[in-house]
């Protein structure tokens, strides 16, 4: 009987607290991926500003795209890549910013902006939050350095079980895609077809597909190479003085994380405030510690140590970018074939 | 009287029938109806016939046969275990089958991570058998990695069950038994092993069922190169946004699992899984 | 010979079992932000464990859900195995297999079919997860508790009511007792898949409401923080002395002398 009691005041509980969010308050929900943002940074907004933030995280682009879709949770601010911008833009589900109201925006490099074209070609909808490419983390013990200029060494046999590949579907196509010499968002049925054989030549090479874990399987010394985010390698540097970067010649992609707000935004005064607030030099400079990816905000770089500045695996130099790519969103029979094309390449033998 | 009493005491079950008509019915229609449409809402066989496409069909041959090692290696593991557990002296029984529970109460991500960087080819195990002067293992990655670790997850729902049909057999039919002359072996055969089956069927049953839909320790200890069933339509719900062919696949998984259910339990009633 | 043999198998279970535990204790400990790296013993992600308010607040949210669906999944479950032990073999047969249909599919389906079916009724919150929860909870009460009820003799309940005991004296001399291992088996289970559970909780939640295991998956592509082993850590020593006490503390004597 007790428990019953207990239960229903559980239960009564729930539903208060259920309650208690409907209203239209002060509030601000964001989406971002998983820690991608200094906590404090959150709470000195909240302290600043009175506005009371809801915030939510998702492991992979697809993952909050499904969500979003389902019309789950209203969200006034979302952070993803690229391409997924790109798809949210097209689905009209992205509303236009407006820059006026956030004045600190300027202190990002116009650049990035440029770059960021190729998924928001006007620059409405989008606002750079961090940035770095695709290439080559490698051991510098085990590896012959002059030999990861070319992403074809992922497919030299000496290196057999000692190879990371990113357990995606664009971005392993990407490797096999920029050997061919193809452009990385190819929707020939041929060219695909041909860079999934040469993935399933590779695949008695590779050690293993992963996305999170290639850094602690390279710093613990697992494997020779791995195919990372820039940032990831950056922050692999710093615990194993063994590991190098390099973005290999025939070019690689380049990504960028960006803000927008969609079509369910319910406060997107708020959201503008809190864009502002990310472009700050204090919050920025707190969420570059944190993150540890190149930041396009220029007053935060050129605060930075010189050494770190002057680090090219964080932050990219300019011809390694121009020879980068963009990852654009495909249509969906695009979309069907490559995920069909992977799912051979995963089950192969 | 009685008729009455019985049928106030089924209203009992009220409550839960409301529930699971609810909450498990009713999205089990919205399960249905993604399954036999497309994407633009026509009815088509395709989402449930596409589980004999070749890689599809390939990733649950391997769920199966993995889930079958699985359930027999917890089955070899667990009969030893509740033998010895039960030879314990009974007060301090409670205690232990508790020990066995307590590690799951450690989040499982945050174990499997662990055995990660146990296996891991510079992984701890390897260091130690490395010290030793023994040939290293290299298990990560590969389906045994995979099928270990599923192992270590889901042994205590085999164990439990058996150690409680175990610890509920008389003992006084053991030592008749052994009065008439049994040796160990046909007392564990002929009185044990028969006594304990409803343990060992409901226990098959927590075990099979989850190694067979189970995608993240293939995932995590897989290194990707292990692709599960329950991988495939994770991946369709996802990754590829496709919820038809998910919806689809999980169906037909769901009437495998029916399948191997109904076939074991025509061998004996659900027997008690629990802790206590 | 057997015994010694018994107790070495009980020995090196134990250590199966405990091996990745005492890997995520040691790891509590570890002055290094990568796993991989050992960087000398510290206990500064206990303190700052404190500090974070995100996880604190992500621990109290999992501490209410698993507790109060598991209580009210108790409930719910326990009432309907009384209610389908008094039903004929078909009702129970219907009773027990739709209990299974949670069991049976993937969590992520479960999870997505329920994300579809709230949200074209209310918001998501945190009231959509318990109810998820409960919703999968339920099935291992009814599991652990129905052969209890099949253990029970129903002539002394039927005696007791003969002998003019109204039902709910009855149910509560006799077939309480007789249950209440299994009950509370049933809620510890349910307990345990709760505290588990990722896919159910990511599409059921709202926005705002973490739980530990939505923290630990959604930080797995970045580094998952120490502090999450801190928490963990602290959280198991907990259980563990809980379950010392009442197995070898003063009450838990006294219980053996009577």
């Amino acid at each position: 009987m007790r428990k019953t009691c207990l239960a229903l005041f559980l239960l009564a509980a729930a539903a208060l607290c259920g309650c208690g969010r409907d209203g239209g308050e002060n509030t601000l929900t964001i989406l971002n991926y998983g820690k991608y943002i200094d906590p404090e940074a959150i709470e000195i907004f909240e302290d600043e500003t009175g506005i009371d933030v809801e915030y939510e995280e998702y492991i992979t682009p697809e993952n909050m795209y499904t969500k979003y879709r389902a019309g789950a949770i209203d969200y006034d601010l979302v952070c993803t890549s690229d391409y997924m911008v790109e798809k949210m833009i097209q689905e009209g589900e992205a509303l236009e910013i407006d820059f006026d109201a956030i004045p600190l925006s300027k202190n990002l490099d116009q650049s990035y902006f440029d770059f960021s074209k190729s998924f928001d070609p006007e620059n409405k909808y989008s606002m750079p939050y961090f940035f770095g490419t695709v290439g080559i983390l490698y051991n510098k013990k085990m590896v012959d350095e002059a030999k990861v200029r070319s992403w074809e060494i992922l497919w030299d046999e000496t290196y057999s079980g000692q190879i990371i590949m990113p357990d995606s579907v664009r971005d392993s196509f990407m490797v096999a895609l920029k050997i061919l010499g193809y452009s990385l968002n190819t929707t020939d049925d041929a060219q695909l077809e041909e860079a999934k054989e040469l993935l399933i030549r590779q695949k008695p090479l590779v050690y293993s597909y992963l996305v999170d874990e290639a850094q602690d399987e390279m710093i613990a010394e697992n494997a020779a190479m791995a195919v990372v985010y820039s940032g990831e390698a950056g922050l692999a540097l710093e615990y194993n003085d063994n590991l190098a970067f390099s973005v290999p010649e025939e070019g690689s992609n380049m990504w960028i994380d960006s803000w927008l707000i969609p079509k369910t935004a319910n406060h997107v005064e708020n959201a503008e405030k809190f864009l502002n607030f990310l472009c700050r030099e204090d919050i920025s400079m707190m969420n570059f510690d944190y993150v540890y990816y190149a930041t396009p905000n220029v007053k935060t770089k050129a605060a930075l140590d010189k050494s770190l500045q002057e680090n090219t695996t964080i932050f990219p130099p300019k011809e390694i970018l121009d020879n980068c790519e963009i990852l654009k969103s495909l249509d969906d029979a695009a979309t069907t074939n490559y995920n069909i094309l992977w799912k051979e390449v995963k089950a192969a033998d | 009287m009685r008729k009455i009493r019985g049928l106030k005491r089924q209203l009992l079950a009220g409550p839960y029938l409301v529930w699971i008509a609810a909450f498990t019915l009713l999205p089990l229609m919205v399960i249905l109806y993604y399954a036999f449409t497309t994407t633009s809402g026509h009815p088509t066989l395709l989402n449930v016939t596409s589980i004999f496409a070749s890689v599809h069909f390939k990733s649950l041959l391997l769920s199966l046969e993995l889930a079958f090692l699985c359930t027999a290696a917890c089955l070899l593991l667990s009969y030893p275990l509740a033998l010895a557990l039960s030879s314990l002296k009974t007060k301090r029984q409670g205690f232990i089958v508790f020990i066995f529970i307590l590690p799951m109460w450690m989040n499982f991500m945050l174990r499997i991570l662990a055995w990660k960087m146990l296996l891991s080819n510079n992984g701890v195990i390897n260091m130690v058998l490395e010290a030793v002067g023994l040939p290293a293992l290299d298990v990560m990655n590969t389906p045994f990695a995979v099928v270990f670790c599923m192992i270590y997850d889901f042994l205590p729902f085999m164990a439990l069950p058996i150690y409680n049909s175990m610890s509920r057999i008389d003992k006084g039919i053991l030592e008749a038994a052994q009065d008439l002359g049994a040796g160990r072996a046909t007392t564990f055969f002929r009185i044990i092993l028969p006594l304990t089956a409803p343990g060992a069927v409901s226990g098959t049953i927590m075990v099979f069922v989850p190694a067979l839909t189970s995608f993240a320790i293939s995932d995590l200890l897989g290194g990707g190169k292990v692709l599960l069933i329950g991988n495939v339509i994770e991946q369709a719900f996802i990754q590829e946004y496709n919820w038809n062919l998910g919806s689809g696949l999980s169906l037909v998984l769901m009437v495998f699992v029916i399948a191997s259910m109904a076939l074991m339990n025509s061998r004996g009633d659900e027997g008690g899984v629990g802790i206590c | 010979m057997l015994k010694k043999l018994y107790k070495l198998y009980l020995v090196l279970i134990f250590l199966f079992l405990y091996l990745p535990i005492g890997v995520l204790i040691v790891l509590s400990f570890n002055d290094s932000k990568s796993k991989v790296q050992w960087g000398g013993f510290t206990l500064k992600w206990y303190g700052s464990l404190f500090s974070s308010e995100s996880i604190l607040e992500a621990f109290w949210m999992t501490i209410f859900i698993s507790l109060g669906s598991a209580l009210i999944a108790t409930v719910i479950g326990t009432l309907a195995a009384l209610g389908a032990d008094a039903m004929k073999k078909r009702g129970q047969a219907f009773l027990i297999g739709a209990a299974n249909i949670p069991l049976l599919n993937a969590d992520i389906v479960t999870g997505i079919s329920l994300m579809l079916l709230f949200v074209r009724f209310t918001r998501l919150g945190m009231n959509t997860v318990l109810l998820a929860h409960i919703t999968f909870n339920i099935p291992y009460v009814i599991l652990n508790v129905m052969p209890k009820l099949k253990q029970e003799s129903r002539t002394t309940y039927e005696a007791a009511l003969d002998l003019g005991a109204t039902p709910l004296y009855a149910f509560f001399k006799i077939t309480w007792p007789q249950i209440l291992p299994g009950v509370l088996s049933g809620f510890l289970m349910a307990m345990t898949m709760s505290l588990d559970d990722f896919s159910v909780t990511y599409f059921t939640k709202g926005a705002g409401v973490n739980t530990l295991s939505t923290m630990i998956y959604t930080e797995m592509r970045k580094g998952i923080r120490p502090e999450m082993y801190a928490l963990s850590t602290l959280l198991f020593l907990i259980a563990l002395t809980l379950l010392l006490i009442m197995n070898f503390g003063p009450s838990a004597k006294e219980k053996e002398k009577s």
